[in-house]
Formats: C-alpha cells, sequence, structure tokens
C-alpha cells in the first residue's frame, strides 16, 4: 500500500531510495544535500533491507565505492550537491566507460567555484554534455517537486539497469529543501545473488566453473577495439533518445507564446503561464523531465506553432542552447534567469516575456 | 645414473610443477625480471590453495599491473588510479562472504590514492592490499615515485632525488601500521626463492585473516623495476638488496593475532 507523508525533499529521495531496493549508498556531506545521508543513517536501513550506508572520506572515494557495487550488480548511489559533483566527474566517466548501472544526485546550488549554498540550475552543461572526460551520456532527470524526488529513485534505478548507464537526477536546492506531500511506494525487495547472477550475468561475483571470468573495465589499449566500444555507448545513447525522452507540455496546445523550463524555474514559470493567461496572453509551459535525452521533437514541433519562445534558467543560459539547436532559428529564442542562488519570482518571468518576446 | 628421456620428463607422475590454472595462458606483459609475474602467481596459487576462486574479487589499479585481470583469472574490477581501496571497500561491505583485494603499485598506493588507502585502512576493512613497491613510475616510463629513494635517479628527477625540492620517500607501509583498523602488516620480496616462500606465506596469511573477519591486511612487496631503473634485471635485484631494502627493511610490521 502507498503511504501519504509529508517530507522534504532529500528525505523523500532517501526513504524512495529504500523502498526502491537499494543495496548501497556511499556519500560525503555537502549542503544543500546532507539530509539524504542523514535520513539514511538515521532509518537504520542495514536493520530495515540489509542495506550499507557508508561515509566516504571524500566525494572521490564515495563514486569509486559506487563503482566498485555497480560492477557487482548492486542498486547502487551516490548523493552531493555541485561541488562534489565536480569531483566526482572522474569516477562517474569510468562508470559511464566500464557501462554500470548506478544513481547520483545532484541538489544544485550556485557556483562556480564554491559559490553558494542556495538553489541553482548552473550545472546543465556539466549534466548533459559530459563533465567528465570522453565521449559518454547520462541519462539526466529533471524533478521539480518532492514527489518527482521520490519516483526518480525507483525510475533511475531502473533506467540505469535497463541501459547499463549511470542516471543522474538533476535537482536543485529549492527541491532538495521544500517540504510537500509525496506518496510513497511499498518495499520493493533487494536483489538477491541468484537474481544478479540472472539478471546481470557481467556482474564480477566470483568466478565459477561454468563461465568466463567476468571484468569489468573500461581500458582498452587497441584503439580498433576502443573505437568500436564508443559505437556500442552511442548506440546505446540513440535507443536511450528515441525510448527515454520525457517531457511535460502545460497549456501547449493554443499557446502562441512558450516557456521551456525545468525543476525549480518550471514551477514558478507554470504560475508565470496563469498570470500571463488571466491577462489574456497565450502562453504554454513545456518542461522537460529527462534533460539527456533532450525533448528536442516537441520542442521542434512546437516552434512551428508559437510566436516566440523564452527559456528560463536559474543560470546564465545554458539548456537555451539545446533549445536553440531544436529550434534552428524559425522563432526568437530569448533566455530569462537569475545566478549565485537567487530564484526569479513568477512575476520577473512575466516581465520577462511581455519584454524579451512578446513586445520584444 | 640412468638417462632419462624428454618423453619420460613428461609423463604425469614426474611432474614437480605447474602453473596454476588461476593463470590465464595469456603472456605476461611485464618486462623479463620483474617482481609483478612472480606476486601475481603467488597470489594466484594462494587462492587456488585457498580454492577461493569463486568467491574472489580482485581490483587492478593503474600503473603496470593495470592488466592484471588479463593475467588473473578471477573475477576483476579496473579501478581509475589510486582509487581501488574505494572499490575493495563497496565490493566487500556489499559481499561480505566474498574474498576481496587490491593490486597495486606505488604510484597508485601511496601518491594518488593515498586518501583510499589510509581511509580503507583506518576503517579496518575485511579486505586484503597488496602493495608492489619499486620506488618508480614503471608504465608510465620511469617517472619519481612516492617510493623513489633520496638521491635516485628518474626521468622526472634526472639528477637524483633532491629530498629538499623534492620531498621524502613516502613509508606508506609504516604509516598504516599505526592505524588501528590493519591487523596485519608486513614488507616482503620476491627476488630468492627463499623470499617468494616468505611472501607467500605473508599472502596466505592475509587472505586468512580476511576468512576470519579480523580487518585489514597489507602485504608490501618490495620490488625491482630494471628497465625503470636502466638496469639489468640482476643488476636491478642486486640494486634492491644493496639500496632499498635499507631503506624499506623486510618483515612483519605489525601483527594482530
Amino acid at each position: 500500500m502507498k503511504e501519504l507523508r509529508l517530507m522534504k525533499g532529500n528525505e523523500a529521495f532517501a526513504e524512495a531510495v529504500i523502498r526502491s531496493g537499494a543495496d548501497g549508498y556511499f556519500g560525503y556531506p555537502i549542503t544543500p544535500q546532507s539530509e539524504v545521508m542523514e535520513y539514511l543513517m538515521a532509518e537504520k536501513p542495514q536493520e530495515r533491507t540489509g542495506m550499507v550506508v557508508l561515509q566516504a572520506e571524500s566525494e572521490v572515494a564515495a563514486i569509486n565505492m559506487v563503482y566498485g557495487g555497480a560492477a557487482c550488480g548492486k542498486r547502487v548511489l551516490t548523493s552531493s550537491s555541485s561541488p562534489g559533483i565536480s569531483l566526482k566527474q572522474e569516477g562517474i566517466s569510468y562508470i559511464a566507460g566500464a557501462e554500470l548501472p548506478c544513481l547520483i544526485l545532484n541538489v544544485v546550488r550556485g557556483g562556480p567555484g564554491l559559490g553558494t549554498i542556495q538553489p541553482s540550475q548552473s550545472d546543465y552543461f556539466q549534466s548533459t554534455k559530459g563533465g567528465g572526460h570522453g565521449d559518454y551520456k547520462l541519462l539526466v532527470l529533471a524533478p521539480s517537486s518532492v514527489q518527482e524526488m521520490a519516483d526518480f529513485a525507483k525510475l533511475g534505478f531502473d533506467l540505469a539497469f535497463k541501459y547499463r548507464n549511470p542516471v543522474l537526477i538533476l535537482s536543485d536546492g529549492a527541491i532538495g529543501q521544500m517540504m510537500e506531500k509525496v506518496e510513497l511506494d511499498e518495499q520493493r525487495p533487494r536483489f538477491t545473488e541468484d537474481e544478479i547472477i540472472k539478471n546481470t550475468p557481467w556482474a564480477t561475483t566470483g568466478k565459477t566453473k561454468n563461465r568466463e571470468r567476468n571484468i569489468i573495465t573500461s581500458l582498452d589499449l587497441d584503439s580498433s577495439k576502443q573505437e568500436l566500444h564508443n559505437r556500442v555507448l552511442q548506440a546505446k545513447y540513440r535507443e536511450m533518445e528515441k525510448h527515454e525522452t520525457r517531457y511535460e507540455a502545460i497549456s501547449c496546445d493554443d499557446a502562441e507564446y512558450l516557456i521551456v523550463a525545468y525543476g525549480t524555474s518550471a514551477r514558478l514559470s507554470q504560475k508565470a503561464v496563469d498570470m500571463l493567461r488571466a491577462e489574456g496572453h497565450k502562453v504554454g509551459l513545456l518542461r522537460p523531465i529527462t534533460l539527456y535525452p533532450f525533448p528536442t521533437e516537441i520542442i521542434a514541433k512546437l516552434a512551428d506553432q508559437v510566436k516566440g519562445i523564452l527559456t528560463v534558467e536559474m543560470s546564465a543560459g545554458q539548456m537555451i542552447e539545446d533549445v536553440r539547436l531544436a529550434v534552428g532559428c524559425r522563432v526568437k529564442v530569448e533566455h530569462f534567469g537569475r545566478m549565485g542562488g537567487i530564484i526569479p519570482s513568477p512575476t520577473e518571468v512575466v516581465e520577462a516575456l511581455k519584454n524579451q518576446i512578446i513586445g520584444g | 645414473m640412468a638417462e632419462i628421456t624428454k618423453e619420460e620428463i613428461r609423463q604425469p607422475e614426474n611432474l614437480v610443477y605447474k602453473k596454476t590454472d588461476l593463470l590465464t595462458d595469456k603472456a605476461l606483459s611485464y618486462c623479463p625480471g620483474c617482481g609483478h609475474g612472480t606476486t601475481h602467481r603467488i597470489v594466484m596459487e594462494v587462492l587456488e590453495e585457498m580454492d577461493i576462486q569463486d568467491k574472489t574479487i580482485g581490483i587492478a589499479p593503474v600503473g603496470c599491473s593495470v592488466l592484471a585481470y588479463e593475467f588473473m583469472n578471477i573475477d576483476m574490477q579496473q579501478a581509475a588510479h589510486g582509487r581501488a581501496p574505494a572499490l575493495a571497500t563497496a565490493v566487500k561491505r556489499l559481499f561480505p562472504e566474498k574474498f576481496v583485494f587490491t593490486y597495486q603499485g606505488d604510484g597508485d598506493l601511496a601518491a594518488i590514492g593515498t586518501a583510499e588507502t589510509i581511509h580503507a585502512c583506518n576503517r579496518g576493512e575485511n579486505i586484503v592490499i597488496i602493495f608492489i613497491n619499486n620506488g618508480i613510475y614503471g608504465m608510465t616510463g620511469g617517472q619519481m615515485a612516492p617510493t623513489t629513494l633520496p638521491g635516485m635517479k628518474s626521468s622526472t628527477s634526472p639528477y637524483g632525488r633532491d629530498i629538499k625540492t623534492m620531498g621524502n620517500p613516502l613509508k606508506m607501509t609504516e604509516l598504516v601500521a599505526q592505524l588501528p583498523g590493519t591487523i596485519y602488516v608486513t614488507r616482503q620480496a620476491v627476488h630468492t626463492p627463499g623470499h617468494v616462500r616468505k611472501t607467500k606465506k605473508a599472502i596466505r596469511k592475509a587472505f586468512e585473516n580476511q576468512k576470519l573477519n579480523k580487518g585489514l591486511s597489507f602485504v608490501e612487496v618490495v620490488s625491482n623495476c630494471n628497465s625503470g631503473w636502466k638496469m639489468t634485471p640482476r643488476q636491478s635485484n642486486e640494486w634492491m638488496v644493496e639500496n632499498m631494502f635499507p631503506f624499506y627493511p623486510l618483515g612483519d610490521i605489525k601483527v594482530n593475532d
């Protein structure tokens, strides 16, 4: 039976992680996401489900613990916030290269550098364009509610195992810290060792006589084999683009103007849409739920319908590049955003749309 | 004494030594005379003798032994440079009934992976760490390592390691012996049959400790690097005895039985 609770985004995520049958969490404290590990430690998941929770000596160690656990076919995850996620990039590249499933939560704060602890969306490039070295992609989910913080834990694990690929949940300090009503799934059992051997036959579980040894590596010194490996990865990313693109289209059917925004920006943009509609402006909101794969097709389609597009981001404008690629100069695409941990108000978005798009 | 023919020698009853099945048939990528090959064999012989191939997960480092998984016929994970103890920590926590070991060189373990090494040791993870110390970065072509001796020449200390500007060699093994999480810390070598036997005994003890859930066992093997040291294998072994052993003395450093 589902359970209804009032929770912080970070706590809802942590509770949902336990309930989704996670085997191991490895993390390091950083604001504004420390509640994830605090909640997990307080819940004693080792007693509840047998899940391991370990506070690592660094973000670097934590992501490499995730590598080791994922290589065993276990459901493992880490969480952090922007500066910590930067530290994890080496490990994430290895995990992507070795094709291991895992879950990573980034509760984004303002940057660059130590930046600030307030919410931001300035890690879009890092999340969707690589972050670490090499040609790889993460499947990126962007929650805009506490409910989605919970839902994406299970969805994230399932997608990670479906594609043998790291899944990143790109949240922000506002979603992580705010409290909302959340409906929690029932406890899903953790994988048994028999299930691991059956479902993830590549996992390092110990070489038995009846199979070849399993090796988890991202290395191939033979460049022709490494190119082939890259082609396999790219083919997988094309499959993800085909099957996993997710978005929410709000009031888009009759829209003459469009706002594209995700996460916290999508919440306040929805309010702006309501305000603009009350004034008689036909404005719609397209909320990407997956940032990679990006909902290019629907944005390209809407570009034929609307007179102008405003992207709203808590950054200097990063997602706007993907929107512009989708639109291809057919209509005007402008950016509005605040930086450094400031959340814009819906009124600011209303003004921006009027000044930059309707009247611009 | 009767003449013995080649055919007679090959009879099964005359077999006195056989390569363990836990080593693959792939030719080792190590330089002739290097201690890695011998250490690989010893580790795999120990796993075979304990009959734990099907329960063992090894972690390969970055360095000369990055391809250890090509030679060790067990399930293995290849770690990022220095991170092997972090991987091993998670594997052992998630699979407590398996045997988990890392196999690392000095650059990997004592430079870039210092934090991971110290904290895995300090937490007392129930794993085995095998540490090959040849005082140099072998794979990248003979650069100075954290373990390079004072005055020792390398490609990035071409006039010898000047400890005033390049720092002192790090005795990682003595360092981890100070930590309450380590149960067994020893330094061995593999340049003579006698030392090979001692090292094998040490590695066996380390895995037996893991079997008994005693904590972290740390086995350093002081080795040579004839290509990196620009010597013949024989010269490098002699140089190791004369120079490395006084600085890195062999023997048990900590035994908590």
